[in-house]
Protein backbone atom coordinates (compact mmCIF):
# COMPACT_ATOMS: atom_id res chain seq x y z
CA UNK A 1 0.00 0.00 0.00
CA UNK A 2 2.54 2.22 1.17
CA UNK A 3 4.48 3.52 -2.03
CA UNK A 4 4.78 7.25 -1.16
CA UNK A 5 8.09 8.30 -1.29
CA UNK A 6 8.37 10.87 2.09
CA UNK A 7 10.20 13.65 2.23
CA UNK A 8 11.99 13.18 5.62
CA UNK A 9 14.70 16.05 5.68
CA UNK A 10 14.06 17.59 8.96
CA UNK A 11 16.33 17.60 12.08
CA UNK A 12 14.12 15.80 14.32
CA UNK A 13 14.27 13.02 12.08
CA UNK A 14 18.31 12.74 11.22
CA UNK A 15 18.61 12.92 15.49
CA UNK A 16 16.47 9.75 15.39
CA UNK A 17 18.60 7.93 12.75
CA UNK A 18 21.58 8.88 14.46
CA UNK A 19 21.20 8.08 17.27
CA UNK A 20 19.09 4.76 16.15
CA UNK A 21 21.79 3.25 14.15
CA UNK A 22 24.50 4.15 16.56
CA UNK A 23 22.91 2.38 18.94
CA UNK A 24 22.69 -0.80 16.85
CA UNK A 25 26.40 -1.01 16.10
CA UNK A 26 26.99 -0.23 19.70
CA UNK A 27 24.86 -3.20 20.52
CA UNK A 28 26.84 -5.49 18.14
CA UNK A 29 29.98 -4.16 19.68
CA UNK A 30 29.72 -4.44 22.88
CA UNK A 31 28.98 -8.06 23.23
CA UNK A 32 33.11 -8.01 20.65
CA UNK A 33 34.00 -5.60 23.70
CA UNK A 34 33.31 -8.30 26.69
CA UNK A 35 34.92 -10.97 25.33
CA UNK A 36 38.33 -9.23 24.31
CA UNK A 37 38.13 -8.24 28.04
CA UNK A 38 37.68 -11.72 28.97
CA UNK A 39 40.79 -13.13 27.51
CA UNK A 40 42.57 -10.84 31.03
CA UNK A 41 41.32 -14.28 32.54
CA UNK A 42 44.24 -16.11 30.64
CA UNK A 43 46.60 -13.92 31.77
CA UNK A 44 48.08 -11.04 30.73
CA UNK A 45 50.17 -12.28 27.88
CA UNK A 46 46.66 -13.59 25.73
CA UNK A 47 45.02 -9.76 26.29
CA UNK A 48 48.37 -8.24 25.14
CA UNK A 49 48.66 -10.64 22.18
CA UNK A 50 45.22 -9.29 21.24
CA UNK A 51 46.49 -5.34 22.36
CA UNK A 52 49.38 -5.80 19.91
CA UNK A 53 47.11 -6.31 17.36
CA UNK A 54 44.86 -3.77 18.39
CA UNK A 55 47.68 -1.33 17.17
CA UNK A 56 46.78 -2.05 13.86
CA UNK A 57 45.56 0.98 11.60
CA UNK A 58 41.94 -0.45 10.90
CA UNK A 59 42.28 -1.74 14.28
CA UNK A 60 42.33 1.83 15.23
CA UNK A 61 40.07 3.15 13.26
CA UNK A 62 37.58 0.78 14.52
CA UNK A 63 38.14 1.71 17.94
CA UNK A 64 38.02 5.14 17.04
CA UNK A 65 34.50 4.74 14.90
CA UNK A 66 33.18 3.05 17.93
CA UNK A 67 33.97 6.38 20.58
CA UNK A 68 32.03 8.13 17.75
CA UNK A 69 29.46 5.98 18.12
CA UNK A 70 29.31 6.45 21.61
CA UNK A 71 29.33 10.10 21.51
CA UNK A 72 26.64 10.09 18.81
CA UNK A 73 24.45 8.35 20.77
CA UNK A 74 24.78 10.05 24.22
CA UNK A 75 24.60 13.16 22.60
CA UNK A 76 20.98 12.19 20.83
CA UNK A 77 19.59 10.09 23.68
CA UNK A 78 20.00 13.24 26.38
CA UNK A 79 17.70 15.14 23.45
CA UNK A 80 15.20 12.21 23.87
CA UNK A 81 15.26 12.35 27.92
CA UNK A 82 15.26 16.28 27.28
CA UNK A 83 12.11 15.97 24.94
CA UNK A 84 10.63 13.82 27.43
CA UNK A 85 11.28 14.94 31.09
CA UNK A 86 12.17 18.94 30.41
CA UNK A 87 9.26 21.56 29.52
CA UNK A 88 9.96 22.52 25.96
CA UNK A 89 7.51 24.23 23.69
CA UNK A 90 8.19 25.59 19.78
CA UNK A 91 11.47 26.76 18.78
CA UNK A 92 13.06 24.80 21.40
CA UNK A 93 12.63 21.28 20.25
CA UNK A 94 15.35 22.75 17.36
CA UNK A 95 17.78 24.16 19.81
CA UNK A 96 17.69 20.56 21.74
CA UNK A 97 18.60 18.76 18.42
CA UNK A 98 20.63 21.06 17.27
CA UNK A 99 21.98 21.67 20.81
CA UNK A 100 22.89 17.67 20.90
CA UNK A 101 24.77 17.30 17.39
CA UNK A 102 27.41 20.72 18.74
CA UNK A 103 27.63 18.55 21.71
CA UNK A 104 28.43 15.00 19.48
CA UNK A 105 31.02 17.21 17.25
CA UNK A 106 32.77 18.94 20.48
CA UNK A 107 32.83 15.62 22.09
CA UNK A 108 34.49 14.26 18.73
CA UNK A 109 36.98 17.06 18.72
CA UNK A 110 38.11 16.88 21.96
CA UNK A 111 39.12 13.24 21.67
CA UNK A 112 40.72 14.09 18.70
CA UNK A 113 42.73 16.91 19.84
CA UNK A 114 43.60 14.58 23.42
CA UNK A 115 44.78 11.62 21.40
CA UNK B 1 12.45 30.38 -5.33
CA UNK B 2 11.93 27.57 -7.80
CA UNK B 3 10.98 28.41 -11.19
CA UNK B 4 7.29 26.85 -11.69
CA UNK B 5 7.16 27.43 -15.01
CA UNK B 6 7.98 23.77 -17.21
CA UNK B 7 7.40 24.19 -20.86
CA UNK B 8 5.20 26.66 -22.49
CA UNK B 9 3.95 27.99 -19.01
CA UNK B 10 2.59 24.45 -17.94
CA UNK B 11 3.30 22.54 -14.34
CA UNK B 12 4.16 18.84 -15.25
CA UNK B 13 2.08 16.90 -12.32
CA UNK B 14 2.06 13.39 -11.50
CA UNK B 15 -1.05 12.06 -9.91
CA UNK B 16 -1.78 8.83 -8.38
CA UNK B 17 -4.41 6.92 -10.41
CA UNK B 18 -6.18 3.56 -8.86
CA UNK B 19 -6.27 2.20 -5.19
CA UNK B 20 -3.11 0.52 -3.23
CA UNK B 21 -2.66 -0.72 -7.02
CA UNK B 22 -2.45 1.56 -9.79
CA UNK B 23 0.29 4.04 -10.86
CA UNK B 24 0.99 7.83 -11.34
CA UNK B 25 -0.51 9.40 -14.49
CA UNK B 26 1.07 13.00 -15.85
CA UNK B 27 -0.72 15.92 -16.64
CA UNK B 28 0.13 19.47 -18.45
CA UNK B 29 -1.62 21.89 -15.98
CA UNK B 30 -1.27 25.94 -16.82
CA UNK B 31 0.57 27.55 -14.50
CA UNK B 32 -1.06 30.47 -12.96
CA UNK B 33 0.73 33.27 -10.75
CA UNK B 34 -1.54 32.25 -7.88
CA UNK B 35 -2.29 28.84 -7.65
CA UNK B 36 -2.75 26.33 -5.24
CA UNK B 37 -1.89 22.37 -5.35
CA UNK B 38 -5.68 21.92 -4.58
CA UNK B 39 -6.35 24.73 -8.00
CA UNK B 40 -4.21 21.92 -9.71
CA UNK B 41 -5.92 18.76 -9.02
CA UNK B 42 -9.32 20.72 -9.89
CA UNK B 43 -8.42 21.79 -12.77
CA UNK B 44 -6.86 18.19 -13.76
CA UNK B 45 -10.69 17.02 -12.41
CA UNK B 46 -12.13 19.19 -14.58
CA UNK B 47 -10.50 19.31 -18.05
CA UNK B 48 -8.75 16.26 -18.28
CA UNK B 49 -9.58 13.93 -16.05
CA UNK B 50 -13.59 13.50 -15.14
CA UNK B 51 -13.21 10.61 -13.24
CA UNK B 52 -10.51 11.70 -10.51
CA UNK B 53 -11.25 11.14 -7.07
CA UNK B 54 -10.22 13.56 -4.19
CA UNK B 55 -11.69 15.47 -1.28
CA UNK B 56 -11.73 18.89 -0.22
CA UNK B 57 -14.62 21.14 1.28
CA UNK B 58 -13.70 24.85 2.68
CA UNK B 59 -10.88 25.34 0.34
CA UNK B 60 -9.86 27.94 2.93
CA UNK B 61 -7.58 25.88 5.46
CA UNK B 62 -10.07 25.94 7.88
CA UNK B 63 -11.23 22.08 7.57
CA UNK B 64 -8.39 19.66 6.78
CA UNK B 65 -10.58 18.01 4.09
CA UNK B 66 -7.72 18.50 1.64
CA UNK B 67 -4.75 16.82 2.79
CA UNK B 68 -2.62 14.63 0.38
CA UNK B 69 1.08 13.81 0.21
CA UNK B 70 2.46 16.69 -2.15
CA UNK B 71 6.04 15.96 -3.58
CA UNK B 72 6.59 13.49 -0.22
CA UNK B 73 4.91 16.05 2.59
CA UNK B 74 1.64 15.75 3.84
CA UNK B 75 0.20 18.90 3.69
CA UNK B 76 -3.37 20.65 3.35
CA UNK B 77 -3.67 21.35 -0.44
CA UNK B 78 -5.56 24.31 -0.56
CA UNK B 79 -3.16 25.73 1.61
CA UNK B 80 0.22 24.85 -0.88
CA UNK B 81 0.99 27.20 -3.12
CA UNK B 82 2.26 25.90 -6.16
CA UNK B 83 5.37 28.26 -6.13
CA UNK B 84 6.01 26.85 -2.87
CA UNK B 85 6.54 22.86 -3.50
CA UNK B 86 7.07 22.75 -7.14
CA UNK B 87 10.78 22.21 -7.78
CA UNK B 88 11.35 22.95 -11.33
CA UNK B 89 7.63 22.88 -12.26
CA UNK B 90 7.19 19.53 -11.50
CA UNK B 91 4.43 18.17 -8.88
CA UNK B 92 3.61 14.55 -7.49
CA UNK B 93 0.38 14.28 -5.61
CA UNK B 94 -0.42 11.31 -3.58
CA UNK B 95 -3.20 10.39 -1.13
CA UNK B 96 -2.10 10.32 2.68
CA UNK B 97 0.38 7.50 3.98
CA UNK B 98 -0.21 5.58 5.96
CA UNK B 99 -4.26 5.38 6.09
CA UNK B 100 -6.12 2.87 3.12
CA UNK B 101 -6.76 3.88 -0.38
CA UNK B 102 -10.22 4.59 -1.45
CA UNK B 103 -9.74 6.11 -4.98
CA UNK B 104 -6.60 8.22 -6.21
CA UNK B 105 -6.25 10.75 -4.05
CA UNK B 106 -8.93 9.99 -1.37
CA UNK B 107 -8.25 7.96 1.52
CA UNK B 108 -10.01 5.94 4.34
CA UNK B 109 -10.03 7.81 7.52
CA UNK B 110 -11.92 4.89 9.16
CA UNK B 111 -8.28 3.66 11.17
CA UNK B 112 -7.21 6.99 11.99
CA UNK B 113 -10.83 7.55 14.08
CA UNK B 114 -10.80 3.89 15.29
CA UNK B 115 -7.11 4.74 17.06
CA UNK B 116 -8.66 8.14 17.89
CA UNK B 117 -11.44 6.09 20.25
CA UNK B 118 -9.03 4.04 21.34
CA UNK B 119 -6.69 6.34 22.52
CA UNK B 120 -9.72 7.37 24.69
CA UNK B 121 -10.54 10.21 22.80
CA UNK B 122 -14.27 10.31 23.54
CA UNK B 123 -15.45 12.77 25.95
CA UNK B 124 -17.26 11.05 29.11
CA UNK B 125 -19.17 14.44 31.33
CA UNK B 126 -19.59 13.41 35.01
CA UNK B 127 -21.97 16.11 35.89
CA UNK B 128 -25.57 16.69 35.49
CA UNK B 129 -27.81 18.96 34.10
CA UNK B 130 -28.83 19.88 37.31
CA UNK B 131 -25.12 20.59 38.67
CA UNK B 132 -23.81 24.43 38.27
CA UNK B 133 -21.56 25.29 35.50
CA UNK B 134 -18.19 24.22 36.10
CA UNK B 135 -15.91 26.92 36.51
CA UNK B 136 -12.16 26.59 34.97
CA UNK B 137 -9.39 28.62 35.42
CA UNK B 138 -7.91 29.09 32.10
CA UNK B 139 -4.65 29.61 33.54
CA UNK B 140 -3.93 26.25 35.60
CA UNK B 141 -1.34 23.93 34.47
CA UNK B 142 -3.97 21.60 33.34
CA UNK B 143 -5.72 23.99 31.58
CA UNK B 144 -2.95 25.14 29.63
CA UNK B 145 -1.75 21.97 29.29
CA UNK B 146 -5.15 21.16 27.27
CA UNK B 147 -5.72 24.42 25.80
CA UNK B 148 -2.15 23.75 23.25
CA UNK B 149 -3.38 20.58 22.20
CA UNK B 150 -6.99 21.53 21.67
CA UNK B 151 -7.06 23.21 18.31
CA UNK B 152 -6.87 19.48 16.42
CA UNK B 153 -9.29 18.76 13.53
CA UNK B 154 -8.09 15.65 12.84
CA UNK B 155 -7.06 16.34 9.03
CA UNK B 156 -4.33 13.40 9.88
CA UNK B 157 -1.72 15.19 8.36
CA UNK B 158 0.48 14.23 11.63
CA UNK B 159 -0.80 10.92 10.84
CA UNK B 160 0.47 10.79 7.82
CA UNK B 161 3.82 12.08 8.31
CA UNK B 162 4.72 9.81 11.48
CA UNK B 163 7.34 7.15 10.57
CA UNK B 164 6.49 5.18 13.61
CA UNK B 165 2.51 4.73 12.77
CA UNK B 166 4.14 3.31 9.39
CA UNK B 167 6.61 0.92 11.45
CA UNK B 168 4.14 -0.17 13.93
CA UNK B 169 0.66 -0.92 13.14
CA UNK B 170 -0.63 -0.84 16.50
CA UNK B 171 0.49 2.72 17.19
CA UNK B 172 -2.37 5.05 17.89
CA UNK B 173 -0.48 7.93 16.38
CA UNK B 174 0.20 11.31 17.47
CA UNK B 175 -3.57 12.90 16.66
CA UNK B 176 -5.13 10.40 18.76
CA UNK B 177 -2.64 10.53 21.52
CA UNK B 178 -2.28 14.16 21.44
CA UNK B 179 -6.44 14.34 21.71
CA UNK B 180 -5.52 11.89 24.67
CA UNK B 181 -3.51 14.22 26.81
CA UNK B 182 -6.32 17.25 25.92
CA UNK B 183 -8.75 15.05 27.86
CA UNK B 184 -6.70 13.77 30.25
CA UNK B 185 -5.99 17.58 31.62
CA UNK B 186 -9.67 18.35 31.24
CA UNK B 187 -10.79 18.08 34.65
CA UNK B 188 -14.43 17.12 33.59
CA UNK B 189 -13.73 14.33 31.86
CA UNK B 190 -14.69 10.80 33.78
CA UNK B 191 -12.38 8.46 32.26
CA UNK B 192 -8.98 9.41 33.06
CA UNK B 193 -7.96 5.83 33.84
CA UNK B 194 -8.63 4.37 30.75
CA UNK B 195 -6.54 7.30 28.70
CA UNK B 196 -3.74 6.52 31.19
CA UNK B 197 -4.38 2.33 30.57
CA UNK B 198 -4.62 2.87 26.58
CA UNK B 199 -1.37 5.27 26.49
CA UNK B 200 0.21 2.29 29.04
CA UNK B 201 -0.28 -0.28 26.31
CA UNK B 202 0.90 -1.57 23.44
CA UNK B 203 0.90 1.28 20.62
CA UNK B 204 0.34 3.94 23.46
CA UNK B 205 2.68 6.53 24.03
CA UNK B 206 6.06 4.64 24.62
CA UNK B 207 6.34 3.60 20.95
CA UNK B 208 7.13 7.74 20.13
CA UNK B 209 10.54 8.16 19.27
CA UNK B 210 10.14 12.15 19.49
CA UNK B 211 11.04 12.48 15.56
CA UNK B 212 8.40 15.25 15.42
CA UNK B 213 7.98 14.80 12.40
CA UNK B 214 4.09 15.38 13.32
CA UNK B 215 5.32 19.10 15.18
CA UNK B 216 7.32 19.65 12.17
CA UNK B 217 3.73 19.71 9.73
CA UNK B 218 0.86 20.04 12.00
CA UNK B 219 -1.16 22.83 9.67
CA UNK B 220 -2.60 24.29 13.18
CA UNK B 221 1.07 24.37 14.59
CA UNK B 222 0.13 21.80 17.46
CA UNK B 223 3.05 19.83 19.15
CA UNK B 224 1.26 16.25 19.40
CA UNK B 225 5.39 15.13 20.32
CA UNK B 226 4.79 17.39 23.30
CA UNK B 227 1.89 16.09 24.14
CA UNK B 228 3.03 12.90 23.92
CA UNK B 229 5.93 13.05 26.34
CA UNK B 230 3.01 14.33 28.82
CA UNK B 231 1.58 11.10 28.45
CA UNK B 232 4.76 9.17 29.16
CA UNK B 233 5.17 11.04 32.67
CA UNK B 234 1.88 10.38 33.29
CA UNK B 235 1.96 6.71 32.72
CA UNK B 236 4.89 6.97 35.33
CA UNK B 237 2.95 8.08 37.55
CA UNK B 238 0.15 5.22 37.05
CA UNK B 239 2.97 2.98 37.33
CA UNK B 240 3.92 4.33 40.79
CA UNK B 241 0.84 4.67 42.53
CA UNK B 242 0.13 0.91 41.38
CA UNK B 243 -2.41 -0.82 38.74
CA UNK B 244 -1.34 -2.87 36.07
CA UNK B 245 0.41 -0.99 33.64
CA UNK C 1 4.84 -4.08 30.10
CA UNK C 2 5.33 -1.42 27.46
CA UNK C 3 5.61 1.05 30.44
CA UNK C 4 8.12 -0.80 32.56
CA UNK C 5 10.49 -1.26 29.73
CA UNK C 6 10.16 2.90 29.21
CA UNK C 7 11.08 3.20 32.51
CA UNK C 8 13.97 0.43 32.72
CA UNK C 9 15.35 1.98 29.38
CA UNK C 10 15.23 5.83 30.54
CA UNK C 11 16.72 4.83 34.08
CA UNK C 12 19.50 2.74 32.51
CA UNK C 13 20.14 5.92 30.18
CA UNK C 14 20.38 8.38 33.17
CA UNK C 15 23.22 5.85 35.04
CA UNK C 16 24.73 5.02 31.51
CA UNK C 17 25.25 8.47 30.49
CA UNK C 18 27.79 9.68 33.64
CA UNK C 19 29.39 6.28 33.41
CA UNK C 20 30.27 6.67 30.04
CA UNK C 21 31.36 9.90 30.19
CA UNK C 22 33.86 8.52 33.07
CA UNK C 23 35.00 5.82 30.63
CA UNK C 24 35.59 7.98 27.93
CA UNK C 25 37.90 10.14 29.87
CA UNK C 26 39.48 6.75 31.22
CA UNK C 27 40.40 5.42 27.77
CA UNK C 28 41.59 8.64 26.88
CA UNK C 29 43.82 9.16 29.82
CA UNK C 30 45.02 5.70 29.59
CA UNK C 31 46.26 5.26 25.69
CA UNK C 32 48.65 7.74 26.08
CA UNK C 33 51.69 6.49 25.05
CA UNK C 34 50.82 2.98 23.98
CA UNK C 35 48.23 0.59 25.43
CA UNK C 36 49.13 -2.81 27.33
CA UNK C 37 47.63 -5.39 29.60
CA UNK C 38 49.68 -5.05 31.97
CA UNK C 39 49.15 -1.07 32.80
CA UNK C 40 45.26 -1.70 32.29
CA UNK C 41 45.66 -4.91 34.89
CA UNK C 42 47.62 -2.65 37.12
CA UNK C 43 44.86 -0.15 37.44
CA UNK C 44 41.81 -2.63 37.72
CA UNK C 45 43.27 -5.50 39.67
CA UNK C 46 42.32 -5.68 43.40
CA UNK C 47 40.30 -2.55 43.10
CA UNK C 48 36.67 -2.86 44.65
CA UNK C 49 35.84 0.35 42.94
CA UNK C 50 36.39 -0.16 39.65
CA UNK C 51 34.65 -3.62 40.40
CA UNK C 52 31.34 -1.58 41.29
CA UNK C 53 31.65 1.09 38.48
CA UNK C 54 31.95 -1.67 35.68
CA UNK C 55 29.83 -4.07 37.63
CA UNK C 56 27.11 -1.24 37.43
CA UNK C 57 28.13 0.10 34.11
CA UNK C 58 27.68 -4.00 32.50
CA UNK C 59 24.30 -4.23 34.09
CA UNK C 60 22.74 -1.03 33.10
CA UNK C 61 23.91 -1.48 29.95
CA UNK C 62 22.83 -5.52 29.60
CA UNK C 63 18.95 -3.34 29.96
CA UNK C 64 19.56 -0.80 27.85
CA UNK C 65 20.76 -2.72 24.92
CA UNK C 66 18.08 -5.39 24.53
CA UNK C 67 15.77 -2.58 25.05
CA UNK C 68 16.20 -0.73 22.49
CA UNK C 69 17.32 -3.52 19.85
CA UNK C 70 13.70 -4.72 20.31
CA UNK C 71 12.36 -1.38 19.40
CA UNK C 72 14.23 -1.95 15.90
CA UNK C 73 13.65 -5.21 15.33
CA UNK C 74 9.76 -4.70 15.86
CA UNK C 75 10.07 -1.35 13.60
CA UNK C 76 12.22 -2.35 11.19
CA UNK C 77 12.00 -6.26 10.88
CA UNK C 78 8.51 -8.87 11.14
CA UNK C 79 9.92 -10.23 14.28
CA UNK C 80 7.69 -9.50 16.87
CA UNK C 81 5.26 -11.16 19.76
CA UNK C 82 6.69 -13.44 22.69
CA UNK C 83 9.67 -15.09 20.52
CA UNK C 84 11.15 -11.50 20.27
CA UNK C 85 10.49 -10.43 23.91
CA UNK C 86 12.37 -13.86 24.98
CA UNK C 87 14.95 -13.44 22.72
CA UNK C 88 15.83 -10.10 23.87
CA UNK C 89 15.69 -11.48 27.45
CA UNK C 90 18.24 -13.81 26.74
CA UNK C 91 20.57 -11.18 24.88
CA UNK C 92 20.62 -9.33 27.68
CA UNK C 93 21.35 -11.80 30.26
CA UNK C 94 24.08 -12.75 27.63
CA UNK C 95 25.63 -9.30 27.94
CA UNK C 96 25.50 -9.34 31.38
CA UNK C 97 27.18 -13.19 31.73
CA UNK C 98 29.91 -12.02 29.39
CA UNK C 99 29.99 -8.45 30.79
CA UNK C 100 30.60 -9.69 34.47
CA UNK C 101 32.80 -11.91 33.16
CA UNK C 102 35.28 -9.40 32.17
CA UNK C 103 34.94 -7.56 35.18
CA UNK C 104 35.72 -9.98 37.14
CA UNK C 105 38.52 -10.77 34.61
CA UNK C 106 40.29 -7.64 35.52
CA UNK C 107 39.72 -7.00 38.75
CA UNK C 108 40.54 -10.62 40.07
Amino acid sequence: MNTTRTDRRHAGYAAFIAHRLSGVLLALFLPLHFLTLGLALDGAQALDSFLAFSELPWVKLSEWTLVVLLCVHLSFGLRVLALEFLPWRGARKSWLGWGAGLAAAAGLLFMIAVR
Amino acid sequence: MSDMRAENGHLRVSIWRGKSEGCFVDYQVPARANQTVLDVVTWVQRHREPSLAYRFACRVGVCGSCAMTVNGRPRWTCRTHVGKVARDGRLRIEPLRNLPRIKDLACDMAPFFDKWQRAGGRFKGTATRKAPMPRLDPSSPQRRAADAAIECINCAVCYSACDTVAWNPDYLGPAALNRAWSLVNDVRHGEQDAIVAAAAGAGGCHACHSHGSCVEYCPVELEPTASIAGLKRRTLRGLLTGGDT
Amino acid sequence: METRLFVLQRASALLLAPLVIVHLGMILYAVRGGLTAGEILSRTQGSIGWGAFYGLFVLAASLHAPIGVRNVLREWTAWRGRSLDTAMLILALALAATGLRAVWAVIA
